[in-house]
């Protein structure tokens, strides 16, 4: 008998469809898969130990960098962990405002997500579609940040400013719109046969293998789990919002697509009730050896110079001890792991992201498949080699 | 004898000529159809409307670096873009695009070559044509590229089965393989959609098929291979096969003209105008389609092909054939 030969074909990390420098080392047996081996690390910039030289201040920023579709939501499970660690109340309005800032920003990924996995499954035109409200809802988060990819809003103890004076309104604007472009995007793809033909049963992820492999968000979801840190565990007071968790019942493809676009619909609820909701008072807590000065009584008031410089140079020395702080990001379960040991620089800074688990189960799901199905459950589990490399 | 030789020498510079700038203006129009369906705008830097792009595109690629694998069988990896074009624009050669005209007192068919197996002509230099993918991805040493090529052998062979089966319904009601005949068959509006839907239909889906075009583009597939068979080409090479690609969809849509929608018909304008418009109508239908649906699978486009299409086509052969028997 002939030994069987199988073809490796190196997908990556120079690839358009692998999202970013992933390299898959695919073995093929014609067109169908027989292994798969993610190779990752190409976009590693050790966010982790830098985050051991620098203040707790200072590692906001980083951050932003982890999923940089996602900059909000990182920030937020950043300053969610030192707060906990610090033992601090964040002011109410400041919760709801991270909120909202944070579904927008569940709605900017998410369609940039859209976007890219319709075109790797070849609608070319979703893509542009998508990108045209991800570009409204960047201009809101760009009133409020200066920033439209790296926002670094948030800030320990609060956020960096208040909101400014058109944002609510063009918070509204857009949500009034926005679920009809939800429609739109699912005239052209949710009951296009080709659509179908692409994403039903492929990549199927059983209820026991996505708890098995420890998948989070959309793709937990979308094995029918109804598991969502914001229900879960609630933070920054998620727990006076109301909304629903979708789920999926098959785990394919296109139930993750179905529980994203039901995702988008339920942040807009979010924001909403946020914006109906939003409580007067303080952006920012005031602990004199935590949060900053306003910038105003800085160059007025010696106590709040000092206090600015010394947050500034030296920052602010927690209690020892560890906390371990998830958000739901986009992607799934964004977890900070922060030792003190009494000093001013966190002793260890340990990051659970997402993207990095739920691509662990890739193999899982495409094995068996064709080639031009990897493209579309790597699509679908939605990575950012950002956040995977860290 | 004489007059013959230059009226087809000149015919046939012409008609090069022409379709030639057609191809390359069809990518402007593409980018620009849509540019639309998309909310952009598309090119508009290289003179109004961006109408000189095509002619700055093709000045870019004539100055890049050809690029030839260290590792590729080079004779055919030169010969494969060759082969795609120059099938590709022999295919011209016998397209009726108008019906005659007097010049100096002779009478001039509007047409190269008025073959009497005009059809055949076409497939078989259709089916040429298609070595030039199938060549280019195998010869490139490059596994995408060869997967490309696979694919484009697979998918290129069974679909043409299916597109030489639609038409046979037209063969059959005209009795003819000549195209000019076929043409004239349809004067007076009896244009063969009208006898033929079904049969259209199947052409058009097998068209796109044989051209490569989404949602059946799969030896390109972009996402997946990364271009496919053109993965390694560079440069004029490349440029090619584009023009090749867009020669290719004009000729199907002139086909499905002439075959299927009365060829040059029409009233009150000239009919070489006709012609175009129909022509340009059903590229507009390819261009269109591709802003709007996904690509296709692999192994589906192959079970379409053999499962739906194959069966499809015979049994309307078989209905025709009754039909005619019994209308007689």
């Amino acid at each position: 008998m002939a030994e069987v030969r199988y073809l490796t074909v190196n997908m990556g990390p120079q690839h358009p469809a692998t999202h970013g420098v992933l390299r898959l080392i695919l073995k093929l047996d014609g067109e169908t898969i027989v292994g798969v081996d993610p190779v990752i690390g190409h976009l590693h910039r050790g966010v982790e130990k830098l985050g051991e030289v620098k203040t707790y201040h200072q590692n906001i920023v980083f951050t932003d960098r982890l999923d940089y579709t996602a900059s909000m939501v990182n920030n937020l499970g950043y300053v969610g962990a030192v707060e906990k660690l610090l033992g601090i109340e964040v002011p109410k309005r400041a919760q709801y405002i991270r909120v909202i800032v944070a579904e927008l920003q569940r709605l900017a990924a998410h369609l940039l997500w859209l976007a890219t996995h319709a075109l790797d499954i070849g609608a070319m035109t979703v893509l542009f579609y998508a990108f045209r409200e991800r570009e409204e809802v960047l201009n809101i988060l760009e009133q409020l940040a200066g920033a439209r990819l790296t926002f670094s809003y948030m800030r320990i103890g609060g956020v960096a400013k208040d909101l400014p004076d058109n944002f609510i309104q063009l918070t509204k604007d857009f949500l009034k719109k926005f679920p009809a472009r939800i429609d739109e995007y699912e005239t052209l793809l949710t009951e296009n046969i080709i659509w179908l033909n692409r994403t039903k049963n492929v990549g199927i992820l059983t209820k026991e293998d996505a708890i098995n492999y420890g998948v989070s968000g959309p793709v937990l979801r979308g094995s029918g789990i109804k598991w969502d840190t914001r229900k879960a565990k609630p933070y920054s007071s998620y727990e006076e919002f109301d909304f629903e968790i979708p789920t999926g019942t098959v785990g394919d493809v296109y139930d993750r697509y179905l529980v994203r676009l039901q995702e988008m619909r339920q942040s807009c609820r979010i924001i909403e009730q946020g914006i109906n909701n939003l409580p007067e008072g303080k952006i920012i807590a005031d602990e004199a050896r935590i949060t900053y000065p306003e910038k105003d009584r800085v160059k007025t008031d010696i106590e709040a110079l000092i206090r600015q410089f010394k947050l500034a140079s030296e920052g602010f020395i927690p209690p020892p001890g560890e906390v371990f702080h998830s958000v739901e990001a986009p992607k799934g379960e964004l977890g900070f792991y922060i030792v003190s040991d009494g000093s001013n620089k966190p002793y260890r800074l340990r990051i659970r992201t997402p993207s990095f688990v739920n691509l662990g189960a890739i193999s899982k799901m495409v094995i068996g498949h064709l080639v031009a199905d990897v493209i579309a459950i790597i699509g679908s589990i939605d990575i950012v080699l950002g956040e995977i490399d860290r | 004898m004489l007059f013959f030789v230059v009226e087809t020498v000149i015919k046939t510079i012409v008609v090069f000529g022409v379709f030639l700038l057609f191809c390359a203006y069809l990518t402007l129009a593409e980018r620009k159809i849509l540019g639309h369906i998309q909310v952009r705008i598309g090119p508009n830097r290289v003179g109004p409307w961006g109408l000189l792009q095509p002619i700055a595109d093709g000045l870019k690629a004539l100055f890049k670096e050809e690029v030839v694998p260290e590792r590729s069988d080079k004779v055919l990896f030169i010969i494969a873009p060759m082969i795609s074009v120059s099938m590709a624009l022999c295919l011209m050669a016998v397209i009726p695009f108008g019906d005659h005209i007097t010049l100096f007192g002779k009478k001039i068919n509007l047409v190269i070559a008025n073959s009497e197996i005009g059809l055949l002509y076409l497939f078989a230099f259709a089916s040429l044509a298609d070595y030039g993918v199938v060549i280019g991805g195998w010869s490139s040493y490059n596994k995408y590229g060869l997967l490309g090529g696979l694919r484009a052998a697979a998918q290129m062979i069974s679909y043409e089965i299916a597109l030489g089966l639609s038409c046979v319904g037209v063969i059959m009601i005209s009795g003819s393989l000549n195209l000019v005949d076929i043409v004239k068959a349809q004067a007076g509006g009896h244009w063969n959609v009208i006898y033929q839907p079904i049969a259209f239909i199947f052409y058009i889906i097998c068209a796109l098929a044989e051209i490569n075009r989404t949602p059946f583009d799969m030896p390109e597939a972009e996402s997946e291979l990364a271009c496919g068979y053109n993965i390694e080409y560079s440069s004029m090479k490349f440029s090619l096969f584009f023009i090749g690609e867009y020669a290719h969809l004009m000729i199907v849509a002139a086909v499905a003209t002439t075959l299927f929608l009365g060829g040059w018909h029409g009233p009150y304008l000239p009919s070489v105008v006709w012609f175009l418009i129909k022509t340009f109508l059903i590229v507009f239908f390819f261009m269109w389609q591709r802003g709007t649906f996904p690509r296709l699978r692999y192994d589906r486009i192959m079970m379409l092909g053999w499962k739906v299409l194959l069966p499809l086509t015979l049994a309307n052969i078989f209905v025709t054939g009754l039909v005619m028997v019994l209308a007689r």
